[in-house]
């Protein structure tokens, strides 16, 4: 490798010209932010780990003196939450699992199809279908929220006609399944968007070599553009996966009482203004309740952040 | 397959209009086709089907009944409703604070910190998803560790205390006059890593040999910087302002979390406002007429971004 390789395969990096105090200040401030971004984080686990006198009465950020992981299996098993009769926030973190899988998987689907289908079959007026599906990733969910309460409630109630007549609702009414709905459409937008970007780098001429070779539109779905999209597969079902798992107006809208997802269960937990305010218990519920994705997040971090930015920047 | 079975498959598709071949045709087209029905109805559709509700009487429930531009004329007139405030003043008030804060203070953090981590940076790996990783968190879950953290009994203000600065004194989330700083502060701190993110890619597209010429040229690295490569990001710029707009126009849930519920609406921004005249309020045509604005104002944004985007992939 010559030095002009070197020079211009290195990332484009400031020169080493800093003098020694500069450096100090850079790193300063660097690691100061990084301790402000952390001590949230800290705080919560440390406060889940105390008695709750030992919440009220010392200092929050005191290393736990008697360490318990009781107020976790309250949160869990045992907190009351909001106004309903159930115990602990289990039920609903279960409720946001069925609601996020099948959510996610639908959309990334449709997703792909979607992409394929703008960038390699791309008909007359494909532009303005993906203007319109990229604008609804933006709409405020506020001005389609009622309309949708009223179909959703007339689906409840075909749901219940059918229950009547052939003894199954065929999921209709059922609250996970409403909102598995919604968010697979309100997530089109943003699949449809990751893909088509993701394809329209893909050659075309690869497409055009299996059409002449008789390959049909699924074969060459399939065989060809499923097995090279990985990446973005990757980073459509995290972004889906922290999107769903994260949505509360949705969620407090459409489902009510025990079939609600963990995120309002969360908020009714933690803004319950009866008793004594367990601070414990309701970090070990927001801990709880953010692992999932900060898991995803730790674990495929790295797609997470060129997902986002494919996505953001790109537009 | 053979040369020959390929040039039949050719002729079979231009010999034209048989069932199948229709079919093939059409088949991309029937793929997109529910996705797009789906957009079209539950985006486009219900956002005139909202529209049209604005226009009537609608109390709790949808009606026909239309009052012209009435709703608007009442959300108008509590725009400059100012002794005592209208919610709807409060909540433009707070819109401006909260969405002027948070936009700021994520570009300038943003901006700062990835400026900062471009300098040839040891530990960026360790560095980089500290500051990110809140945008893994639910708004709920951020509003519920700032909350305690924020709250003077047994937050901040408690634990200085406890180190023996007894003068100092921060209750900003208890008091209605402040408590918009403090949704600002937790959405700073849960946003500002994602816009880092994108400076930081923006930064690292930068062309290595122009900030070499610039070096020899005998530019200062703050020279540098802000006459050659802030310029040359702007689009970065461009594109986080659009993004962090239309978050801070449709966060809802940031604001119930980290006040507890926007006790007296305070904190009303006019996500809230919708919600509490549309769900507990009984004035659906009210909250419509504000959901058309809040759609309106990001319509205002979005489309001219979209237009342009679209029309550079033209290029």
């Amino acid at each position: 490798m010559s030095a002009a390789d070197l020079v211009t395969s290195a990332p484009a990096r400031r020169g080493p010209g800093h003098s020694r105090t500069t450096r100090i200040v850079i790193y300063g401030l660097l690691l100061l932010f990084a301790l402000v971004y952390l001590v949230p984080l800290l705080v919560m686990v440390m406060t889940s780990l105390k008695p709750l006198d030992e919440v009220t009465g010392g200092n929050m950020f005191a290393l736990p003196r008697h360490l318990t992981f009781a107020p976790w299996s309250v949160a869990w098993g045992e907190a009351r939450i909001g106004v309903s009769d159930t115990r602990g926030i289990s039920g609903y973190f279960f409720n946001s699992v069925k609601m996020v899988v099948p959510a996610v998987l639908i959309s990334t689907l449709l997703g792909a199809l979607n992409g394929y289908v703008l960038t390699k079959w791309s008909f007359p007026g494909h532009k303005l279908v993906f203007g319109m599906m990229l604008f609804a990733c933006f709409i405020p969910f506020q001005s389609v929220i009622i309309p949708m309460a009223v179909i959703l409630g007339m689906l409840g109630r075909v749901g219940v006609d059918l229950a009547d007549l052939t003894g199954w609702s065929f999921g209709l009414g059922n609250a996970t399944v409403n909102l598995v709905i919604v968010h697979v459409i309100y997530g089109l937008g943003f699949t449809t968007l990751f893909f088509r970007n993701y394809y329209a780098a893909f050659p075309s001429e690869l497409i055009k070599a299996a059409m002449i070779d008789g390959a049909s539109f699924f074969q060459i779905f399939r065989r060809i553009l499923l097995p090279n999209s990985t990446p973005i597969i990757i980073v459509t079902v995290i972004y889906q996966f922290t999107n769903i798992w994260n949505d509360f107006l949705f969620g407090s809208t459409f489902a009510a009482g025990d079939t609600a997802p963990m995120t309002v269960a969360l908020n009714n937990l933690v803004n319950t203004s009866t008793g004594v305010v367990e601070y414990n218990v309701n970090m070990a519920a927001a801990i709880i309740a953010a692992a999932p994705t900060l898991l995803v997040y730790v674990i495929a971090g790295r797609y997470f952040v060129r997902g986002l930015m494919a996505g953001a920047v790109k537009g | 397959m053979t040369e020959r079975e390929a040039a039949a498959a050719m002729t079979r598709r231009k010999l034209g209009p048989s069932l199948r071949g229709w079919f093939q045709d059409w088949l991309p087209r029937l793929v997109l086709g529910p996705s797009f029905l789906l957009v079209l109805i539950f985006v486009y559709g219900f956002n005139l089907w909202t529209l049209f509700l604005s226009f009537t009487s609608s109390k709790a429930f949808p009606t026909t009944n239309l009052i012209g531009f009435t709703n608007y004329m009442r959300l108008w007139d509590w725009t400059f409703e100012t002794d005592p405030p209208s919610n709807w003043y409060t909540a433009l008030v707070n819109m401006g604070l909260f969405g002027g804060l948070y936009i700021f203070f994520c570009l300038f953090l943003g901006l700062l910190l990835a400026i900062l981590l471009d300098q040839k940076i040891r530990g960026e790996g360790i560095l980089r998803p500290i500051y990110l990783y809140p945008l893994a968190l639910s708004f709920i879950v951020t509003g519920t560790a700032w909350k305690l953290f924020l709250d003077p009994r047994i937050g901040l203000e408690n634990a200085l205390h406890d180190w023996g600065w007894k003068s100092f004194h921060f209750d900003w989330v208890v008091d209605p006059k402040m408590m918009i700083y403090c949704v600002a502060i937790a959405g700073i701190w849960q946003s500002s890593g994602f816009v880092m993110a994108m400076f930081l890619a923006g930064l690292r597209g930068v062309d290595g040999e122009i900030l070499k010429a610039a070096q020899i040229d005998g530019a200062s690295t703050y020279q540098t910087y802000r006459r050659i490569v802030i310029p040359i990001i702007r689009p970065v710029f461009f594109s986080a302002l659009i993004v962090l707009a239309h978050m801070a126009i449709k966060s809802y849930d940031l604001v119930l979390s980290v006040t507890g519920k926007n006790p007296g609406g305070a904190a009303e921004l006019p996500s809230t406002f919708m919600y509490s005249y549309t769900f507990t309020r009984n004035q659906m045509a009210i909250g419509s007429a504000s959901a058309v604005i809040m759609l309106m104002t990001i319509a205002a944004i979005m489309v001219p971004y979209i237009y342009s985007e679209t029309r550079e992939q033209n290029r």
